[in-house]
């Protein structure tokens, strides 16, 4: 076993508010640089550019997983990471038929659809950047019957932060993880939220420019990079961690 | 103003079942962060949101509020109402927006 570097929230230009410059080899090859060899890909309410992103990273250091970062009804972002593109997929159908709205582009940017080159293939016209009509416990409910982990996003933040917009997290939500943004360290996160230490922190960059990726990252010590082995370092099993000590890494 | 008073007044819907209703109320709050209602509502407060969220109930109840009042028609949670009528919390509806709501409700309240 040894300590792999992960980002766990990167959008690509798929997600209106994601620069264009965001394209799979791109993210790809930003992550290699900085020696991060787990990253998701988590557009908002959308999956659509994950395979893009996973076949770009082939023959590469870098293991990509597929994920949805989820609008709720209540506002709060809550990111689905799955081991297998169809079942972001599905996912994304679900959201889909749980979002309305048309995108308009000259308020809320672009939201390319591009292949592993990325060469552009469509431009996504719904509302990504709108709420589902999905509640909280359906989405994390949702996520889990595809077999997938569920994460509440960057709950330092006050918008779209579970925290922010529900004061405080559900007894009863079965959130597989919380994660902070790069302005806390994951060291930080056992005093800042110690009322939420039984769940595992994660920190990740929500990169929405490649200058960002990286910025907010987990060290992770897995036997190997694969969405099992994340599934065991969140339920901590057999020596699986995250290293909340190794502020360098 | 009693609680019951403004509920007829304002042609408000009770979603849970009826008690807690004799409230004088003298203020209100508006809001949608729920962080931001834990920090700023005051005793007694009438809380005016558009959230449906089981933790509403939570927040009304930990903020001593005197009831909720879901705007733009928003329906509660099937589960935020069982907890609403458990810790006595009164949860109402209209149809009205938040801002038609909020100016009623100071009419009432505060220009008295």
């Amino acid at each position: 076993m040894r300590i792999f570097r992960a980002d766990l929230h990167i959008h690509t230009c798929l997600s209106p508010c994601g620069e264009l410059e965001m394209s799979p080899k791109a993210i790809v090859n930003e992550a290699v640089s900085k020696g991060i060899e787990l990253i998701a890909i988590c557009d908002h309410n959308s999956a659509e550019n994950v395979t893009a992103v996973m076949e770009a990273s082939h023959q590469t250091s870098v293991t990509v997983l597929p994920g949805i970062e989820v609008t709720s009804k209540e506002e709060v972002h809550i990111s689905g990471l799955f081991n297998h593109p169809d079942d972001a997929s599905s996912m994304q159908l679900l959201v889909y038929n749980h979002l309305d709205g048309k995108n308009d582009e000259t308020a809320f940017g672009l939201q390319v659809v591009v292949d592993k080159d990325g060469t552009v293939m469509d431009y996504n016209d719904k509302l990504l950047i709108g709420a589902t009509n999905l509640s909280l416990e359906n989405i994390v409910q949702a996520i889990h019957d595809r077999r997938g982990l569920a994460i509440a996003s960057h709950i330092d933040r006050e918008g779209f932060g579970i925290l922010g917009q529900l004061g405080f997290i559900p007894a009863d939500l079965e959130l597989d993880a919380l994660e902070v943004s790069s302005k806390v360290t994951l060291n930080e996160t056992q005093t800042i939220f110690k009322e939420y230490r039984n769940y595992p922190f994660l920190r990740s960059s929500d990169a929405h420019r490649l200058s960002e990726i990286g910025r907010g990252r987990t060290p992770l010590m897995m036997a190997a990079v694969s969405f099992e082995e994340l599934k065991m370092v969140l339920k901590g099993e057999q020596g699986r961690t995250i290293c909340y000590e190794e502020q360098g890494i | 103003m009693t609680l019951e008073s403004i509920t007829k007044t304002l042609s408000l819907k009770m979603i849970t079942v009826d008690q807690n209703l004799s409230h004088e109320i003298t203020g209100a709050y508006v809001s949608d962060l729920l962080s931001d209602v834990m920090a700023n509502a005051k005793e007694g407060d009438l809380w005016v949101t558009l959230q449906g969220h089981p933790n509403i109930v939570a927040v009304a109840t930990l903020k001593d509020l005197s009831g909720i009042v879901l705007v733009n028609n928003r329906q509660p949670e099937e589960e935020t109402v069982r907890k609403a009528n458990e810790e006595g919390i009164p949860i109402f509806s209209t149809d009205k927006p938040a801002f038609e709501v909020a100016g009623e409700l100071y009419m009432l309240i505060k220009e008295k």
